[in-house]
């Protein structure tokens, strides 16, 4: 009983507020930690790669921002569904708070591909499955940002949006598994959870890279969050008593 | 343990400097101007919220 009464106070935006707040300074501390750990082994430790000399080290940030690209997404339709199940106020504003992250991951995996593409296949962008099924993803994420702006009644732009995102979602094992499904120029995975492709050194430095932008993606997300509640709840008590001047 | 016998060697990363600096440029410029923009729209919502406050308790005392 009495777990399932906090659970349900940390949905309520006046304890996730200052909560958030308290937490955001932690992730971009272990952002930062993981960042400079990651590119310590990534750019200065981890050997060349035989095949693609040095021009491989993009992937220190190429699959980090793809992973995260694809991650945020799922994240989103996850609390689009909550929402739209449960009607709950929080819900919404996590995707909202999240989507311009996700679209810079999205834009970030594009932009480090065409750099990694054009010495190794000789070209900025092909048509491919995998690239073309991620410049959809991030047309998802700005269809979505321009979805709930152009509504004004909160709720109503979170439930639009939620049934975007969630229609959307289909994009994700497509992005995922084309390398598989479809005869690509872009690469295989290079990472499995049985056998990997990569040395272990360049495997850590990707996985804390990863984890570096896990951290940062959490930090902006909520401090984005908290921004989206105070507007959104404006009219309440615990805003007022938040925004009042401390003096008095 | 340092995979690099210069710093010139390090920056021209083996002739891919272009586009390995390239990424790493644009993600670290996104990753700085992103949290600082957030940031500026919490504050710029904050003290317009505080003003909307004030001039409501105003309007019903």
């Amino acid at each position: 009983m009495k777990d399932r009464f906090n659970l349900y106070r940390f949905a309520s935006p006046a304890t996730f507020y200052p909560l958030a707040g308290k937490a955001i300074p932690w992730f971009i501390a272990a952002s930062v930690l993981f960042g400079l750990a990651g590119l310590y082994l990534g750019m200065l430790v981890a050997p060349t790669d035989f095949q693609q000399g040095e021009g491989y080290r993009i992937i220190f940030i190429h699959v980090p921002a793809s992973w995260l690209s694809m991650f945020i997404y799922l994240i989103m339709a996850f609390w689009a569904a909550i929402g739209l199940a449960f009607n709950t106020r929080l819900s919404g504003m996590m995707a909202q708070a999240l989507a311009p992250t996700g679209a810079l991951m999205a834009f970030l995996s594009l932009w480090t591909g065409a750099l990694w593409g054009k010495p190794m296949w000789g070209t900025w962008w092909v048509w491919d499955a995998r690239l073309t099924s991620e410049l959809i993803l991030l047309f998802l994420y700005i269809g979505y940002m321009a979805l709930t702006a152009a509504i004004d009644d909160p709720r109503r732009a979170d439930k639009a949006g939620g049934l975007l995102l969630l229609v959307g979602v289909v994009n994700v094992p497509i992005i995922y598994f084309s390398v598989k499904w479809w005869n690509t120029l872009h690469q295989g995975s290079s990472v499995n959870l049985t056998k990997s492709s990569m040395a272990t050194t360049m495997l850590y430095g990707m996985l804390l890279m990863a984890l570096c932008f896990w951290m940062y993606t959490i930090a902006v997300a909520l401090m984005r969050a908290r921004t989206i509640m105070l507007e959104r709840e404006r009219h309440t008590d615990w805003v007022k008593a938040e925004l009042e001047e401390p003096a008095r | 343990m340092i995979y690099w016998n210069s710093f010139s060697d390090f920056l021209a990363m083996g002739g891919y400097g272009l586009y390995v600096w390239g990424s790493f440029g644009v993600t670290a410029l996104v990753m700085a101007v992103e949290p600082i923009v957030v940031a500026r729209n919490q504050k710029a919502t904050k003290s317009r919220l505080k003003r909307q406050i004030r001039a409501e308790s105003r309007s019903t005392e």
